[in-house]
């Protein structure tokens, strides 16, 4: 049996329950990924090059609301499509892209790179670019968590290919044997994508049609939700984590996007340009061959289309957020280019904790 | 046939009133539940510290008196080594016990690629606080797929402490060295140190990383020696001591880091080097320790090294091929015996 089709419920409402500024800052963040992302695209054309690279394009209204609803204590481990969780707790752009670049002012002194880069001090201690390296981790910090008897929870964050990976069911097991806190976000972005096959980036090769069921085969409740709906991302994160934090174990929680088509090749693109604000009001002035997912499949657009229509903002005030978050990134990336490279006998230091 | 455990190694004597004369296993038990007591943030996730011998009852008491720190998982050796990794990521202080060395190979990508990496890939940020326990080498009857000594393997990763004790009073002193240290170490025993006796002092001191230790003094040839190849080349020298042989046996106890300056001071004395080691001939421990003395004293060499390891081929099951394959005090002094007899190298 094919897994269901999917496709986002355009009919739902978005926005979760927070407070006017709370939803704008949750905007705010969704297009500072954005623009970020689709700087690095261009930078990435414009070399020299830094290398194989993932971004998190058309994933924003997940990892952002999922982050939202935990406690600043918490602890988010994520996996290599990692930039969008980093901004999102509030890591500098500036040394989210020298780190990218592979500068000495980068957020781990040029040494992670994209694909490793991590902030200890913000409550992500260790990025795994290696598919499901991260879920028993994240699970094991839990488990620290609750041996501590402290009511911080922890949270895995990975792709639907994570789940064929056998670590990633080893730590399910674990995690429900011994109920630690912990939640496993599985960001499923595998429909309409390429595939490896057809010459793409990988997408899900699976025979489980629906990969809450992995989880629910050892115990561990799964709840599948619409990952460019804001109000669903939110709602499913605030109850796994309570769940999590009154001692209930471990959830699941799978959402699921449309791939956004610039992911779809082996390496990012930006097949038609830079995303317009207007294709949220206006959908029909989006380029013809990403209309569908810029009307339909886009969460960001979603949301900012709601938050208009709820009168929480208008559109010179969308435009003053982009405003804002495109100069952050200029900021960034010229920050990025003026720093230098770290000097070659740092190559030496930091091999074991405490060296420097 | 190999001696068994017990008929190898050199009793000392104790070196101070008060010295307690423990087993091996004693010993490691005694470390960890000092550990346990100390340490509210010491966890212990694996449920075979001893092995399968008669001394894992030793271990059952700390099992019993801290449940909730002492952890059995499920055979799933990938998933709580990650499990560990995480938790030493999250401030506590983690031995993950792999039981059999083979087995560290279902958690490998744990170990090498997430553990190891950590703390340079954050640019110094992160601490993973966690030791990797188990049982390497040939243990009898392990055959290929129970009796890998993989610690070579780890050597050639780096971001990892190598410690490997040889005697009681060692592992008494570097296992806490190894759980304090704040890095990922990696723990080597063996099944057959288990029942070796030896003095413990009564107020055991902790021994540092990269300190090797002088097991027996000798002029004439230096034997390098790691893990139960210590108390196999113990016996050794006693052979050779009897034929006139001063043999200096040198343990350095932790390969990562190395104690250099010990082995090196030793060659340049004795001018003859045996290095036995129960991992495989190729790229193996003697391999590198062979290596660092012909680059960095070979002027001092009278003749060629000598390697005294495990051949490269699986270990196989019955008892006369195991032996075969052994590191045994017989081939040890073999070795050392060829290197007093053999032509010295013409310097002219």
């Amino acid at each position: 049996m094919p897994p269901q089709r999917f496709e986002p419920e355009s009919a739902k409402k978005v926005l979760p329950d927070l407070e006017k500024t709370g939803l704008i800052e949750l905007l705010h963040k969704m297009l500072l990924v954005r623009r970020f992302e689709e700087r690095l695209i261009r930078l990435a054309e414009e070399g020299p090059s830094f290398g194989h690279y993932h971004v998190y394009i058309g994933q924003e209204t997940i990892g952002i609301p999922a982050l939202a609803a935990l406690r600043p204590t918490d602890l988010v481990f994520p996996t290599h499509r990692n930039h969008g969780y980093l901004l999102s707790r509030g890591a500098d752009p500036g040394r989210l892209m020298a780190e990218i670049l592979g500068k000495q002012t980068g957020l781990n002194g040029g040494k992670a790179g994209t694909l490793h880069a991590s902030a200890p001090e913000l409550g992500i201690p260790h990025t795994s670019a290696i598919v499901g390296g991260i879920v028993p981790i994240a699970a094991g910090a839990a488990l620290a968590a609750q041996l501590k008897g402290s009511n911080q929870i922890s949270v895995a964050l990975f792709g639907d290919g994570a789940t064929e990976e056998g670590a990633t069911f080893e730590a399910l097991n674990i995690a429900s044997l011994w109920r630690v806190p912990v939640i496993f976000l599985c960001e499923n972005n595998t429909e309409e994508a390429l595939g490896a096959a057809a010459g793409g980036y990988p997408k899900s090769v699976t025979a489980a049609t629906d990969l809450g069921s992995i989880a629910r085969s050892v115990g561990v409740p799964a709840v599948v939700v619409d990952g460019t709906d804001t109000r669903a991302v939110f709602t499913a994160m605030s109850e796994a984590a309570e769940r999590a934090r009154t001692s209930g174990g471990p959830t699941f929680v799978e959402a699921k996007v449309v791939r956004w088509p610039g992911s779809n090749p082996l390496w990012p693109e930006l097949p038609a340009g830079e995303t317009e604000l207007r294709f949220a009001w206006e959908p029909e002035s989006a380029p013809e061959q990403l209309l569908r997912w810029y009307r339909d499949q886009d969460g960001l657009l979603r949301y900012l289309r709601e938050m208009l229509g709820a009168s929480l903002l208008d559109k010179d005030d969308a435009a003053e957020i982009d405003s804002d978050v495109r100069s952050q990134v200029e900021a960034a990336v010229r920050f990025a280019r003026n720093s230098a490279y770290p000097t070659p006998d740092s190559a030496y230091l930091d091999v074991f904790a405490g060296q420097s | 046939m190999a001696k068994s455990a017990t008929d190898v190694g050199v009793q000392q004597s104790p070196h101070q009133r008060g010295d307690r004369e423990l087993t091996y296993a004693e010993a490691l038990v005694e470390a960890i539940a000092e550990l346990m007591k100390e340490d509210p943030d010491f966890l212990i996730i694996g449920s075979y510290v001893l092995g399968l011998g008669p001394m894992r009852a030793l271990f059952d008491e700390v099992r019993h008196e801290y449940p909730k720190r002492v952890l059995d998982p499920p055979t799933a050796e990938i998933g709580f080594t990650g499990f560990g990794v995480g938790a030493a990521m999250n401030g506590l202080h983690v031995l993950v016990d792999l039981s059999t060395a083979s087995f560290i190979f279902e958690a490998f990508p744990q170990v090498v690629n997430e553990a190891a990496n950590a703390s340079y890939m954050s640019g110094g940020r992160l601490a993973v606080p966690i030791v990797f326990h188990f049982l390497h080498g040939l243990r009898g009857g392990g055959a290929a797929q129970h009796s890998h000594s993989p610690q070579a393997m780890l050597w050639n990763t780096p971001g990892l402490q190598i410690m490997m004790p040889s005697s009681p009073a060692d592992v008494r002193g570097m296992l806490p060295t190894a759980i304090k240290s704040g890095n990922p170490t990696v723990f080597v025993d063996h099944s057959k140190l288990m029942p070796v006796r030896g003095y413990v002092p009564a107020l055991p001191k902790e021994i540092p990383l990269g300190v090797a230790d002088i097991k027996r003094s000798g002029r004439d040839v230096t034997v390098v020696a790691t893990s139960y190849s210590v108390q196999q080349s113990l016996s050794a020298c006693k052979t050779l001591a009897s034929e006139g042989i001063d043999t200096e046996l040198v343990d350095p106890r932790t390969v990562v880091p190395l104690d250099r300056q010990t082995i090196l001071e030793s060659v340049a004395k004795t001018g003859r080097l045996v290095v036995v080691d129960e991992t495989h001939r190729s790229c193996g421990i003697a391999s590198e320790i062979a290596a660092i003395a012909s680059e960095e004293i070979l002027d001092a060499l009278k003749v060629p090294i000598i390697r005294v390891t495990v051949p490269d081929v699986p270990v196989p099951f019955s008892p006369v091929l195991e032996s075969e394959l052994d590191t045994t005090p017989e081939r040890i002094a073999a070795a050392v015996r060829y290197q007093m007899t053999r032509k010295q190298i013409n310097r002219l």
